[in-house]
């Protein structure tokens, strides 16, 4: 077993103990305040499986948390700390929004021209703070945070002054234009074709990061953005154009939602795909084949908490305790690193024997 | 104190890092009461893990330390600075604002109510600096000293604390011949007024002059206590690195060709307004190492970081390959065909969590060879790679595995291997055998005067005399951002007169260093 088997070994465990640790949250936050406990485990666990639509909901929540996901990768991979996916995200559905209430296109074309529009909305609310920190070196951090709030006031401006549906009591746009829809791919289910371009963003994005020049640049520059500059690469610009793609991956996510799910425009605020996305992120351990688990799995936790709330007296709430946990969990570097070490040890002590009774010492030379 | 007693024991020591690298293997290493005592080992050997682990800033993963025949655990180097030991490391822990005399109590500062007692405190420092005589003005600011200067602060600081064993990790690096010579008088004093002293060092020469047992070790494990009177210098490397290494640099002479760097009147100005470089002019040919000389700090890195496009300078003018750089980016001063082997290579030499071949092929990214319509080509890379590692001799299990989890000496190979399998014309080599032990630092260096043998041009910069005289054709020592001297050849000069020109004690006429940029 050499190091990399044990760093497998290791992290797979950890994923699993983390698992294990949310669900045993979920026994005891039950169990403590349910008075018909094993209905609410059975409604939470078993609950996602009991039909088709339900399975369907699965996939249905885990596909805008797949784009999500994958723009924080793509930051997180250049070595930045940015939160826009939110934001650009939201400003998607907005882009698609538009599209699909005032351009009147044939099928097809509609909804492609609509997502297309929706991830441009995105990389240029991601090109602001990229830009920023292109120019003057602000922190990533806090303008993207920052304007999420922006994006998300003025989306809700743009929905009640210009796309309003005035017979709503609640705000909500006009219609979309049923050329706009996506098409459902299983029936009795709600899921969209949207599904197919998160999945296959997913396979773009790890060619993108492992098999292409731009993505090896972002890794360098992710990794060691002295290194990167000392070998010739423009770092700046590389983390910018990493964020107006991550940008536009979100803002397509926000797009694919609106026009698969929804019929009109009803948000009131911003739905945290993007926050969610960081956990789906840190569950993927940052690699975009993985992304799809990750979102399968934290869609499952939701549809669960769902289906949970409404057939016991537990409240879905639970499952942002739950998220919460994971999210600390995952982050603590340290857990299990005993462990390894002492695997570690033990297969570096096995090998020096080896290299004893064969008699050759290792050569560093 | 008797003179044979047994100050310190380091039973069996074995230690285990994180990533699997088996650092000390069973080393047994004892140290009695007034004597200096060698530890000698190449780079990577387990010195400095060893003396990490005796100072409790490492833990064993088995093993015992005796101090006066008794075990103890140390778990911190508060504990060991209590127990009588103080270590000086190879880069100063000292605060550059403040001054002598407050870096020398930091930590245990005698107090007056909530305020420290200066009176108090003058006098403590004093005393000490007569008891051991070494001589340094005590209200003078740590910045402002000598590098040798603030290594006896260092030397004081530990001995004010109460250490009777004393520590000193590679001392010399850094100090010119006259600096090392006042130390081991120094040293030498303490050693009869009953200290013990343990020197790491992998000067052999120094080791010799001064020490009196040496402890030499080789893959983390001992390989033996001799007398220094008992055994020689050659021996002793043998010991070291397994094998005979030529100690002394073999090279052709130089086949100079036309200019490569033309430096006119450079100036740079620090963010202090301080000037690093005072407006300096050379030349340096193709076909010949040019050496830039003296103690660090002196505009060596300002040099570096304008050739390179990573730094900027305010004026002059710079020609690499007969082209004026003062609008290239760095990414065009590495097409003329110059490369870079910086000065610390973890910092800027590698992305550490990348292969071995992502490292290689990361300033390759334009060659169609490995990049085509911007898809990496991964079985031409692996190939290359593959060669490369065969034939830089770097040990990994394969090019997929991350580079921190390579040696020191591995990963300066990988750097070397990268910027010089470029195809380079300039290499811009700062330091490149710093840290790296002693057999691939001869492979180092026999490749870079195999690339000055193909007619490129190999700007060293180093701080290590042996290096810089051995290598160089031409030389030039800077002091406080100005050229103090340039010999057209290297091999005329010996280290003590060298050590003057570097210490700013003499200087050359205008004459002599304009010949640096004659055409």
């Amino acid at each position: 077993m050499n190091n990399k088997r044990i760093n497998l070994l290791v992290d797979t465990v950890r994923m699993i103990l983390i698992i294990a640790i949310a669900v045993a949250l979920v026994f005891l936050i039950v169990f403590l305040t349910s008075k018909d406990p094993l209905n609410a485990i059975y409604s939470f666990f078993i609950g996602p499986f009991t039909s088709v639509r339900r399975i369907g909901n699965i996939v249905e929540a885990a596909s805008p948390l797949m784009f999500t996901a994958l723009a924080v990768i793509i930051i997180f991979r250049s070595g930045l700390f940015s939160m826009i996916s939110e934001g650009s995200f939201f400003i998607g559905i907005l882009g698609a929004m538009i599209i699909g209430i005032s351009c009147p296109l044939p099928a097809v074309i509609h909804p492609i021209v609509a997502i297309l529009v929706a991830g441009l909305c995105g990389a240029v609310v991601a090109s602001i703070p990229a830009a920023l920190k292109m120019k003057w070196d602000v922190s990533e951090v806090v303008t993207s945070i920052m304007l999420n709030y922006v994006v998300q006031f003025f989306a809700i401006y743009m929905v009640s002054y210009h796309f309003r549906e005035t017979q709503s009591s609640s705000l909500a746009s006009l219609l979309l234009r049923d050329t706009s829809k996506l098409s459902v791919l299983i029936k009795g289910t709600r899921v969209h074709s949207g599904i197919i371009i998160a999945f296959a963003l997913c396979i773009i994005c790890y060619i993108f990061l492992q098999h292409t020049r731009l993505g090896f640049k972002i890794r360098i520059v992710g990794d060691n953005a002295y290194f990167a500059k000392n070998i010739g690469i423009n770092v700046r610009t590389i983390m910018f154009l990493a964020q107006i793609f991550a940008g536009f991956i979100a803002g397509v996510g926000g797009g694919a939602e609106l026009l698969g799910m929804y019929t009109r425009f009803k948000w009131t605020a911003t739905p945290g795909y993007g926050w969610t996305g960081i956990v789906v992120a840190l569950l993927a351990r940052r690699n975009p084949i993985l992304v799809p688990l990750g979102a399968l799995f934290i869609g499952y936790m939701n549809v669960g908490a769902d289906i949970m709330s409404r057939s016991s007296d537990v409240s879905r709430e639970v499952v942002y305790i739950i998220q919460g946990v994971m999210m600390l969990l995952i982050a603590s570097e340290s857990l299990l690193q005993d462990w390894r070490q002492s695997l570690i040890v033990k297969e570096a002590k096995k090998e020096e024997m080896q290299h004893l009774e064969t008699g050759n010492e290792k050569e560093i030379i | 104190m008797e003179k044979t007693a047994e100050a310190l024991r380091l039973q069996n020591i074995t230690k285990v890092y994180p990533n699997g690298v088996i650092a000390n293997n069973g080393v047994t290493f004892s140290v009695n009461y007034g004597e200096i005592h060698a530890l000698s080992g190449e780079n990577g050997a387990g010195k400095t893990t060893l003396m990490k682990i005796l100072f409790g800033e490492e833990e064993a993963t088995d093993g015992e330390i005796y101090i006066d025949g008794e075990k103890v655990r140390i778990t911190s180097p508060l504990m060991a600075i209590k127990m009588g030991i103080g270590l000086v490391h190879q880069h100063f822990m000292l605060v550059p604002s403040l001054t002598v005399a407050e870096n020398m109590v930091l930590g245990i500062e005698p107090r007056h109510g909530l305020s420290i007692d200066v009176d108090e405190t003058e006098r403590l420092v004093k005393e000490a600096s007569q008891k051991f005589n070494f001589s340094i003005d005590p209200n003078k600011k740590i910045r402002d000293l000598t590098v040798g200067q603030k290594q006896k602060v260092e030397i004081l600081k530990a001995l004010i604390r109460g250490a009777k064993i004393l520590i000193l990790d590679e001392p010399t690096a850094v100090l010119t011949p006259q600096e090392t010579k006042e130390l081991f008088i120094e040293l030498k004093v303490l050693k009869e007024k009953g200290y013990t002293i343990i020197f790491i060092s992998h000067k052999l020469n120094e080791v010799k002059e001064l020490c009196d047992r040496i402890t030499i070790i080789r893959h983390g494990r001992t390989m033996g206590v001799y007398n220094l009177s008992e055994i020689s210098e050659q021996e002793i490397s043998r010991l070291m690195v397994g094998r005979d290494v030529a100690l002394e640099i073999i090279k052709k002479p130089p086949k100079p060709g036309k200019a490569s760097i033309k430096v006119r009147d450079l100036k740079v100005i620090e963010e202090s307004g301080k000037y690093s470089l005072k407006g300096i002019s050379l030349t340096a040919h193709y076909g010949e190492i040019f050496g830039v000389a003296g103690v660090e700090g002196n505009g060596q890195l300002q040099l570096a970081e304008a050739l390179t496009g990573l730094g900027s300078y305010q004026s002059g003018t710079i020609e690499l390959d007969g082209k004026e750089i003062s609008r290239f980016s760095i990414g065009d001063i590495r097409s003329i065909g110059v490369s870079h082997i910086p000065e610390d290579r973890m910092i800027s030499g590698v992305a550490p969590h990348l292969s071995v071949a992502e490292n290689v092929i990361a300033d390759k990214l334009n060659f169609e060879r490995f990049v085509k319509n911007g898809f990496l080509r991964s079985q031409s890379i692996r190939k290359f790679v593959i060669d490369i590692i065969k034939r830089y001799k770097i040990a990994c299990q394969s090019p997929d595995v991350s580079v921190d989890s390579l040696s020191g000496g591995n990963i300066q190979k990988v750097v070397l291997a990268r910027e010089l399998s470029s195809e380079p014309k300039i290499i811009i080599a700062e330091q490149p055998t710093r840290g790296v032990d002693v057999g691939a630092t001869e492979f180092i260096r026999n490749e870079l005067l195999a690339s000055r043998d193909a007619g490129n041009t190999v700007f060293l910069i180093s701080s290590d005399l042996n290096e810089i005289l051995g290598l160089s054709d031409s030389l030039i020592v800077l002091y406080e951002g100005e050229i103090v001297a340039f010999f057209p050849d290297a091999s005329k000069i010996n280290e003590e007169d060298l050590g003057r020109y570097m210490l700013g004690i003499e200087r050359q006429s205008f004459e002599q260093i304009s010949e640096a940029y004659s055409e």
